[in-house]
């Protein structure tokens, strides 16, 4: 029986090998190359081949200059971009929630989430000539009411909020439709009953419309803690530049130049492994939050 | 539910008139960049240009359309964009399907579940993935793009979850009738997940077309970037020091900004061709896929 079941299963097996030897050798094979964050690595040595430092780099690590202002960044970016992309959205997703035309509402609802599918690449592009301190066209309609040219992208105090901002922009619209796609199972006898008991349209938005949503604004909040140590490396990457280092430099972005730039394998690796190593105890803690306060589980 | 005072109607004008403000800002920043390219360079320059063309001229598509470089990255990113999206969608149901199963009837399914399912919680970082796709001998080829990312966990996740919500006694008539999981797979599972897989494979292709970052370390020759990657090049510094006085010609009848702004358009357009029909997806999908009760 035991023989025939394992024969019933094969086709089952079969079906996984390709992506079990795809995810080992680009997913588990790396996690080997951790290694390399305790040698003086040289590729053309490889990694049996390297010599061995111990703790070397970690020690290099924590005397670089400036590493606890791109922690404190990334910290910093990543938990506004956390705290606004979970309000804004709940906000919008209210304001929507008011509309009665359908087809209007749907149309509101494809132009606000154009931003979200587009790359950063694009989205820099657009940034970086709208937000120029020269011709950019934000700075030509602020200039309407008197305020001086600022430099968005090219100044400490303006680009923390300006990616910040900028990344609410793109996402927003994404987060709007899950939020109203979770009030559509509100029963609207509820609505009614609350009509009935004198409730007026700001109770009933408090009483029913909020509780309905919070099952997904719990898991939503939960599920993002994952991402307190990702401050966006492809935002940041596009439009940072050496003179926002100070306010914009994050852990990524350290580790692309460290690591491939400077071509400090190791530093850059074992970097890597720090933000790894607190990411998977976010995301466990995550994922066990949002089972445990919002009943979810990913499969 | 509710009486239609002046308050309301009120309310209901300033909701209008900002939702529709917000639509715009969404909006209005691909207008201006459209609206740029299509500007002759003097106007451009002069900052003269909101949202409509100023002295209307294809100069600067026509200049971006002989660039080869420009060409031959779309090329790279239709390859990677087909071969990609192929990749992904096989392997999503393959890889989905045994784990939609349950453990009692597929005994092993819980370990190939966690098995997937690590590689989301821990990742070795940049380097030792950079050198591990050195180390397998793909670097500057099409598959050093679309081999590492083969098997894209949320997706399969997705799937599981749809394939777990088809009625099991489908299946069973079809084991029945003589056929095997194969069978089942393909005449049962996949037919009846069209419209699911349609989405997912549209969001794999926009995902496909928008990655950048692997293309600019992994590939050696810029003969080899796709069109995302050499926007990123070009996009983000002005090398004027690599142009020929051909082109820093042709470049002053077609200035950098309109330049830009129309490879921008161009890089977007197909996005915004294909996204529209992406909404059903996430009231559909993403939400019954991943929020259960």
């Amino acid at each position: 029986m035991l023989r025939l079941r394992r024969f019933r299963d094969m086709p089952l097996h079969l079906m996984l090998l390709p992506g079990v030897i795809l995810v080992f050798i680009y997913s588990y094979l790396p996690l080997a190359g951790i290694a390399i964050g305790f040698q003086k690595f040289m590729p053309s040595k490889g990694l049996f081949g390297s010599k061995w430092t111990g703790l070397d780099n970690l020690h290099y690590m924590l005397n670089m200059p400036g590493i606890g202002q791109v922690v404190w960044n990334t910290f910093y970016i990543s938990s506004l971009k956390i705290l606004f992309g979970l309000l804004v959205p709940i906000v919008i997703a209210l304001l929507l929630n008011e509309i009665a035309a359908h087809r209007i509402k749907k149309t509101f609802q494809t132009l606000i989430y154009l931003p979200h599918f587009l790359s950063w690449i694009i989205l820099g592009g657009i940034l970086v000539d709208i937000l120029s301190p020269g011709h950019g066209i934000v700075n030509q309609i602020l200039g309407l009411f008197g305020i001086k040219p600022i430099y968005f992208l090219g100044n400490n105090d303006w680009f923390p909020f300006t990616l910040v901002a900028s990344d609410i922009w793109k996402e927003f619209g994404f987060n709007t439709i899950v939020y109203l796609a979770a009030l559509t199972s509100i029963n609207p006898a509820l609505y009614e009953a609350a009509y009935i008991d004198g409730a007026g349209r700001w109770k009933q938005t408090w009483y029913v419309t909020l509780p309905g949503m919070l099952p997904i604004i719990v898991l939503l909040a939960t599920l993002s803690l994952g991402n307190v140590l990702n401050a966006g490396f492809d935002q940041v990457f596009n439009l940072y530049s050496p003179a926002v280092y100070e306010s914009g430099d994050i852990i990524d972005t350290l580790v692309y130049r460290t690591g491939l730039v400077d071509m400090q394998y190791g530093v850059a690796t074992i970097v890597g492994v720090f933000k790894s190593a607190i990411s998977l105890v976010l995301i466990s803690f995550s994922y066990w939050a949002a089972y445990r306060f919002a009943n979810y589980r990913i499969f | 539910m509710y009486a239609n005072t002046v308050g309301r109607k009120t309310f209901q004008f300033a909701n209008y008139t900002f939702l529709i403000l917000l639509s715009l800002t969404c909006l209005f920043p691909l207008i201006h960049v459209l609206a740029i390219s299509f500007s002759s360079s003097s106007a451009a320059t002069a900052g003269l240009v909101t949202f409509w063309p100023v002295d209307f001229t294809t100069k600067s598509y026509q200049y971006i359309l002989e660039e080869p470089a420009f060409i031959r990255s779309f090329g790279v990113a239709l390859q990677r964009v087909a071969l990609g999206t192929v990749l992904n969608m096989l392997l999503t149901v393959l890889v989905a399907y045994p784990l939609s199963k349950e453990a009692r009837v597929f005994r092993y399914r819980t370990v190939y579940a966690w098995y997937f399912v690590f590689t989301i919680l821990l990742s070795g970082g940049l380097i030792p993935w950079y050198m591990t796709i050195k180390a397998t001998g793909i670097m500057d080829t099409l598959w050093a793009l679309v081999l590492p990312g083969a098997v894209p966990v949320f997706n399969v996740i997705l799937m599981l979850n749809f394939f777990r919500g088809l009625p099991k006694e489908l299946e069973e008539s079809a084991f029945i009738d003589g056929s095997g999981y194969w069978g089942a797979l393909w005449r049962i599972y996949i037919p009846l997940s069209k419209a699911s897989l349609a989405t997912v494979a549209l969001f794999t292709v926009v995902g496909h077309w928008n990655a950048w970052f692997d293309g600019l370390i992994l590939m050696n020759s810029p003969d080899h970037y796709p069109l995302s990657t050499y926007l990123q090049t070009i996009l983000t510094k002005i090398n004027m020091s690599s142009l020929t006085s051909d082109q820093a010609k042709e470049l002053a009848a077609v200035s950098d900004r309109t330049a830009k702004a129309a490879q921008i358009f161009l890089g977007a357009l197909p996005i915004l061709c294909v996204y529209p029909f992406l909404q059903r997806y996430f009231v559909k999908g993403i939400v019954l896929g991943s929020v259960k009760e």
